[in-house]
């Protein structure tokens, strides 16, 4: 049983909400239940109701992996990262310093770190993960790259990230829009004439536009 | 009487709320459930599709319902934790009878006892001070079968005219906006409309928040191509990346639909072919709207000219349109005229009856749409009859097989009843799926009152706050104990199914109203065995009117995924199937008989001159700052479940004060602070959080909370005359840094 390889999971930010929904869904999964393993946290909420959900991203060479003194986590075939095997962590932290996600979580009451394993056991049976199922605004998505371009004509999976010197290509895609304004968002912009180039179409979105 | 037994510390501790965790068999994973039953979130409007899973009589974790077409396994965080209300530590196994030298202020009493004691009392009054002076209080959260039983309950058993809802704090200025405009009360268009919109336009509705689902149909439009209009005091999260945000102030939605009807008359933009054949009232309204120029507009709205120009152009140039509104704009003692107003750009436009041109308000309770048609509001009859018309009292008393002479006329609304207690003409008060001291306006007045009762009964699963005053509480029955119908957000009715037992003494609610009405001597008429049974008579009873279910089945239900009313009874040849677009062109209903598409004699719809008046309480000298109030996503109304569920109240465990940065600093105010809050009729003291996603003349509290944490203390119970909804979404008050921690804080530790 791996994740039928044409089913992938696709992050768009833009359209999430902050409801917290995958979160709360992902402690329903029967590999780690009652353990969430997303993080959705606001970017700076004093100035945006932007939120951010961040489930493992499941990188070609995982960083996580590579700095683990164990050998403890593993990449299944399917290209899918699992949690660290019970019998080889030693609960050292190496992979939760060195992820550049923030995604493994030490679970130091099993001595153990835990990760997202993109719910193996309902995506190698063929169903969705929890959270991607849940998710009301769609910001979690799992299904066809058909699907994807079909339904997000607006954006473009990317799957290349860029940390400083190390260039990581995902198995997670994030949607990243075509056309990208970034502005600076203000509940006062349409309220009062200003003559500080505020747009009253605060169409926020998450990359800077490249000239 | 109905002083509260004991201290609310005690009381709270006894019967919570107590946050319950995932714990025990709910976190195993070694075995198989019971079962796994298809039914819907007991939560909002949207009645979301869900799978609950059953081991031992216990509700133990929930799984997607994927083919469920409104959400498609989409659920918020209430749907994904609603199962951790089964089997919950506070839940009430028995009958309570108040009792001050009991822990908690209540003992536990035998079901027939606690029965027999509400009967009596009910007689002992009633045969005292008249049978109005027994009141009963509903909500819009039972199923349809229970709405109809508590009307017919009320009028037929109890003889009183007095029943009304929770639905009056909630959809009544919709309901009476979309009457007079379309001769009809439903959603005109099913979701799925959304989606083929060029503009969708969002007045006073924090979609993202409050009907999560809904925003994956907003932001699939916007994929599509659509153009997202959101009119609102605070940045929502669904604004957050709209094409246009109009930073309304609050109580002057009506100001912003007339001027930009304006716009469009200037710019004729216009539907005149529309206009002309299918409304009447054109020409009144435009006068009206003459004076609304954009200068004006902006004045009174408080929004940029060049933003109301382009909003009225993006309107107005679109070839297909949603208009979306909600409880922001219905929660005024104008709500009604500002309901109005968003139909007139509407019917202006022409966009209606018709794929991918509609409009809705997001009806916000799990049964908010069913609940206010058969007959537990004040004035109403099943069908969405009139209860002062002759014809319509004729045919139900048939129905009911009573004298139409002994049936009551029309009573008076739910906040009306508590003014009536006050005044001592209501002395005894059934309620049930309503707590009013948490979500009623001026909630200090309202819990005064419930202390001068002679006798309250209330039915509930959790002790809820106004419980507190009761001198009876019987057990009611939890969402997945019973089964029975409800109307969704689209008008599509469907069924809620049955996945455990009551536990304990608990018992169905309409089992718990057909035993008092058994041992008051008053059984003909409240002897079902079933859901089924209540149903079928409320066919008949809704049959040929309005709202007609006489062709709604369960099986038909479970066939189609949902039946859209109006369904009307199956003939010989053909099945009905509902009607999940109203307004088509060419469609008949019992009104129109075939004049055209509305439902008035004449088959068109109605122009509304919707003038504009400022709110109630106005901010001045002594409060100058706009309160205004709403809801988070993890919580909902008034918490007598969510505040119960632990991981919902983890995620927002506190009520907070939000407003902008500019009103923070003017006041010494910095995010996190303890902050007073103060109206012309309570203080609250909560933390600050201070956001420039917020108007900085407006500060809003969320209310799901009770006592010194509840925002309902401030708010102001001016209603509007026509819809009697009150104003929870403005008044007046004045905000500065709390001198000391508020006792409630825990020693001062952050929330």
């Amino acid at each position: 049983m791996a994740v039928p390889s044409h089913m992938e999971f696709f992050i768009d930010q833009n359209r999430c909400i902050g409801c917290q929904s995958c979160a709360q869904a992902c402690g329903e999964c029967d590999t780690h239940k009652g353990h969430p393993m997303i993080h959705l946290e606001y970017v700076d909420r004093a100035h945006s109701t932007q939120t951010t959900p961040v489930v493992c991203m499941h990188c070609d060479q995982p960083t996580c992996a590579e700095v683990c003194p164990a050998d403890a986590i593993k990449r299944t075939g399917d290209g899918v990262v699992q949690t660290a095997r019970k019998p080889r962590c030693i609960a050292c932290n190496n992979c939760v310093l060195a992820c550049p996600f923030g995604v493994p979580k030490m679970k130091t009451e099993f001595r153990l770190m835990m990760k997202c394993d993109m719910c193996y056991d309902r995506t190698s049976a063929g169903k969705k993960p929890m959270c991607a199922t849940v998710c009301p605004s769609g910001a979690l998505f799992f299904g066809t790259r058909e699907q994807v371009e079909q339904l997000r004509p607006r954006s473009t999976p990317v799957n290349q990230f860029r940390f400083g010197n190390q260039v990581i290509t995902t198995k997670v895609k994030m949607m990243a829009p075509k056309v990208a304004r970034a502005e600076y968002v203000d509940v006062t912009a349409a309220m009062e004439e200003q003559d500080i180039g505020k747009s009253i179409f605060l169409n926020i979105l998450s990359v800077v536009e490249e000239e | 009487m109905a002083k509260i037994p004991d201290q609310v510390n005690n009381i709270t501790e006894r019967f919570g709320p107590h946050p319950a965790y995932g714990a025990g068999m709910r976190l195993a994973t070694n075995f198989e459930p019971d079962k796994i039953v298809k039914t819907h979130c007991c939560f909002c409007g949207q009645q979301c599709g869900i799978q609950l899973k059953v081991k031992d009589n216990v509700v133990i974790g929930f799984e997607p319902w994927e083919d469920f077409p409104f959400n498609q396994g989409m659920l918020c965080p209430k749907g994904v934790k609603r199962y951790l209300q089964s089997a919950h530590p506070d839940r009430l196994l028995t009958a309570l009878e108040r009792d001050e030298s009991a822990e908690g202020g209540f003992r536990p009493i035998p079901y027939d006892q606690a029965i027999n004691r509400v009967a009596s009392e009910i007689r002992r009054i009633q045969s005292a001070y008249g049978a109005d002076a027994f009141a009963v209080l509903s909500g819009a959260s039972l199923t349809i079968e229970k709405a109809y039983l508590m009307g017919k309950f009320a009028r037929v058993a109890l003889k009183t005219p007095y029943i009304d809802y929770n639905g009056r704090l909630c959809m009544v200025s919709a309901a009476a906006g979309n009457k007079k405009a379309f001769g009809i009360d439903r959603a005109a268009n099913p979701w799925s409309d959304i989606l083929k919109a060029e503009v969708v336009w969002i007045s006073g509705a924090n979609v993202a928040e409050c009907a999560p689902i809904t925003t994956n149909y907003v932001w699939q439009a916007r994929e599509n191509g659509a153009k997202i209009i959101v009119v609102d005091p605070r940045i929502t999260p669904v604004a957050r990346t709209c094409d246009l945000f109009l930073p309304i102030k609050p109580g002057r939605d009506v100001a912003l639909f007339n001027g930009v009807l304006h716009l469009m008359i200037e710019n004729d933009w216009l539907d005149h072919d529309f206009i002309d054949n299918h409304t009447v009232g054109f020409d009144a309204v435009a006068e009206h709207v003459r004076e609304w120029t954009p200068r004006r507009t902006a004045e009174v709205t408080g929004i940029t000219e060049r933003a109301i120009r382009q909003a009225a152009e993006m309107w107005g140039e679109a070839k297909s349109s949603f208009l979306l509104h909600a409880r922001g704009i219905e929660h005024h003692s104008h709500g009604v005229q500002n309901v109005l107003g968003a139909i007139n750009i509407v019917l202006a436009s022409g966009r209606i009856g018709r794929e991918g041109c509609g409009y809705a308000t997001i009806t916000g309770q799990g049964n908010g749409q069913g609940g206010r048609e058969h007959g537990q509001k004040c004035d109403q009859l099943p069908g969405a009859r009139d209860i002062s018309n002759p014809e319509h009292r004729a045919y139900i008393a048939k129905v009911w097989g009573i004298d139409e002479k002994e049936m009551p006329g029309p009573g008076v609304d739910a906040y009306e009843i508590f003014r009536k207690i006050d005044r001592g003409e209501i002395k005894g008060l059934l309620s049930i799926c309503f707590n009013p001291k948490v979500s009623l306006p001026d909630n200090n007045f309202v819990a005064r009152t419930l202390d001068k009762l002679e006798f309250y009964v209330a039915i509930d699963f959790f002790l809820n706050e106004s419980a507190h005053h009761a001198d009876i509480v019987l057990p009611g029955s939890l969402h997945e104990e019973d089964e029975g119908i409800v109307t969704q957000i689209e008008g599509r009715v469907i069924k809620i199914n049955k996945a455990i037992d009551p536990p304990g003494d608990a018992k169905q609610d309409w089992r718990i109203i057909q035993d008092i009405a058994r041992v008051m001597g008053r059984e003909r008429g409240f002897t079902f065995n079933e859901p089924r049974e209540i149903l079928d008579e409320l066919r008949v009873a809704s049959k040929g009117y309005i709202a007609d279910y006489s062709g709604v089945t369960y099986e038909k239900i479970e066939r189609q995924g949902g039946v859209f009313w109006p369904c009307p009874s199956e003939n010989q040849r053909q099945e009905h199937m509902g009607v999940p677009r109203l307004f088509e062109k060419g469609s008949w209903n019992p009104i129109a008989k075939g004049a055209g598409p509305f439902y008035f004699p004449d088959g068109k719809a109605r122009f509304n001159v919707a003038p504009y008046t400022p709110p109630a309480e106005d901010v001045d000298e002594e409060y100058p700052i706009i309160l205004t109030t709403g809801r988070v996503v993890s919580q909902f109304l008034s918490g007598a479940q969510t505040r119960r569920i632990g991981p919902l109240v983890d995620q927002y465990p506190e009520p907070r004060i939000e407003m902008h940065p500019r009103l923070a600093e003017k006041l010494g105010i910095e995010d996190g602070d303890w902050t007073t809050v103060e109206s012309r009729r309570g203080q609250i003291t909560l933390r600050a959080q201070v956001v420039t996603t917020i108007r900085p003349d407006t500060i809003f509290i969320p209310y799901h909370w009770a006592g010194a944490k509840s925002a309902n203390q401030l708010t102001i119970a001016a209603q509007d005359p026509i819809s009697k909804i009150p104003e929870y979404k403005v008044c007046a008050v004045r905000v500065k840094k709390a001198e000391a921690a508020p006792d409630l804080a825990g020693g001062g530790r952050r929330a």
